[in-house]
């Protein structure tokens, strides 16, 4: 019996009939698509995409030289050379990140004891020769500059989860 | 209208005299290829839609107003290219064979019906011609997948090979059930044949349903589409036979596989869906029907393309040697009984 019907289910198309009636629904379902450039999917405050170098209010870079980031990144893409300053605190001179290598993991931003190396929201950057995508002190400063009041806003809805 | 074709012909003769002749059939045939690539060239934009949306996505919009000129760009694109020879291939070959593949699917218009009037040549045995040049296609992909010298191209044109000489078979056996019921080879009489008061009801397709699926699915293995599509299987074996090919050379086994997509929806509709009769009988006959029909049965091609996962080659073979050529050549012996009792009606 269960043979006779598997028979004609198969010779009647049965199952791929199914199949098609399935697809046809959904050729008139709501399209998900994102129509990216005028659309944009919400961000979470723990997004991680272009790295900056935040200052405190009074424009002191945070940056303390500590090399922890060096350390943990596993990408090896941060690069620090560190001095003492005429004021006698500890100082990068060298600060560079080779965009091309990170992996943004975030492992640089949590290790960092004073939030000075942060990673932004910032995810639409490009670079046309090889190296402006190494990003040195000066331009991730600028980066920080530009974006600190995202910044401290995303690490303030952060901060009761740490 | 045909008063002004009548005056055309008349001057050309009286200013060519003997000339005249090849250079109208040139621009006849200008008429069916330039419209044919058109075609071609909107049924893949067609196809990125539709499949878009069945997978609830919105297909390509960018260029131009709902991506309407977004063939002439990927045209564009590919005349662009570089054609990428490699080294260790047949040279000559390996150009050969896009030609070898789109010849035979330009070739095969020459005989199709677009209405009563419209038709390059009404050759007698337009059935058979029909046959013998569209089964000349897989030497083009036979030719490209040796000429690479690649394994992947090899293997997809072995596979290609092998599966449309299987469907073939049933193929031919399914349009001898049509030829029996229309008792003529010429593609405008099984057409006439279709014809009666009883509209839809008297298209081959009513006594003829299971070879109409036949032909259906055949005609989409013959094709190579999804999900028949084991020649390029481009998870397995890359993309088959023009895992080699760039550009233009590339372009033309494109050109020639939507082509014999379209070709296989006008044979359907011709042989089991009434060509240009209309399907009620109050309705003028037209044109317009057959190209409806033949859209219909397009979208069916993507649809199936749109729905069902790639066939094991096993199974492939299976179903086109147990399963539809048993049953078509059951049908042939089925219709030819039909047709000596008094119940058959076409």
């Amino acid at each position: 019996m269960e043979n006779i019907k598997n028979f004609f289910k198969t010779f009647l198309l049965f199952e791929l009939l199914k199949g098609m009636a399935l697809t046809g629904r959904y050729m008139f379902a709501r399209k998900i698509t994102v129509q990216f450039p005028e659309e944009k999917t919400p961000q979470s405050f723990r997004f991680r995409g272009l790295h900056a170098q935040r200052r405190y209010a009074n424009g002191e870079e945070r940056c303390i030289g500590c090399k922890l980031c060096e350390a943990v990144c596993p990408a090896l893409a941060i690069k620090i050379e560190v001095a003492e300053r005429e004021d006698g605190t500890r100082r990068t001179t060298q600060y560079d990140i080779d965009l091309t290598k990170c992996i943004f993991c975030g492992f640089c931003e949590e290790s960092c004891p004073v939030d000075a190396i942060v990673e932004t929201r910032v995810f639409e950057y490009h670079g046309e020769k090889k190296l402006d995508l190494y990003y040195t002190k000066p331009m991730l400063l600028a980066v920080g500059d530009k974006y600190e009041e995202q910044i401290a806003k995303d690490r303030a809805a952060d901060a009761k989860y740490r | 209208m045909m008063d002004l074709l009548q005056t055309i012909q008349q001057a050309g003769q009286n200013l060519l005299g003997s000339a005249w002749l090849p250079i109208w059939t040139l621009v006849k045939i200008m008429l069916i290829v330039m419209p044919l690539m058109g075609a071609v060239a909107y049924l893949t934009l067609a196809e990125r839609k539709v499949i878009g949306w069945m997978q609830i996505r919105i297909g390509p919009n960018r260029v131009g107003y709902f991506g309407l000129l977004q063939p002439l760009a990927d045209g564009i694109k590919l005349l662009m290219k570089e054609i990428i020879v490699p080294t260790g291939s047949n040279k000559f070959l390996f150009v050969l064979a896009p030609i070898m593949a789109l010849m035979p699917a330009l070739a095969a218009w020459a005989v199709v019906p677009f209405n009563a009037e419209m038709v390059l040549s009404n050759a007698n045995a337009g059935l058979l011609y029909i046959l013998a040049i569209t089964s000349l296609g897989v030497y083009g992909v036979i030719i490209a997948g040796w000429a690479s010298n690649s394994k992947y191209a090899f293997l997809g044109s072995l596979r290609a090979a092998a599966q449309i000489v299987s469907y073939e078979i049933a193929m031919g056996f399914a349009l001898v059930c049509v030829l029996m019921a229309s008792q003529s080879l010429n593609l405008g009489d099984i057409v006439r044949g279709q014809q009666g008061h009883a509209g839809l009801l008297n298209w081959y397709i009513v006594p003829l349903f299971p070879m109409f699926l036949v032909y259906l699915i055949s005609g989409v293995a013959e094709t190579g589409r999804a999900p028949f599509d084991v020649a390029e299987g481009e998870s397995e074996i890359v993309a088959g036979f023009h895992v080699e090919y760039s550009g233009m050379t590339f372009a033309l086994f494109f050109l020639a596989e939507y082509a014999n997509m379209i070709l296989i929806a006008f044979l359907t509709s011709i042989m089991f869906l009434g060509g240009w009769l209309s399907p009620l009988p109050f309705l003028p006959d037209g044109i317009v029907w057959m190209l409806g029909k033949v859209s219909f049965v397009l979208f069916l091609f993507l649809w199936f393309r749109a729905t069902f996962p790639r066939y094991r080659y096993d199974q492939l073979m299976r179903l086109g040697w147990k399963v539809f050529i048993p049953l078509s050549i059951v049908w042939v012996v089925v219709v030819g009984a039909w047709m000596q009792t008094p119940l058959w009606f076409w």
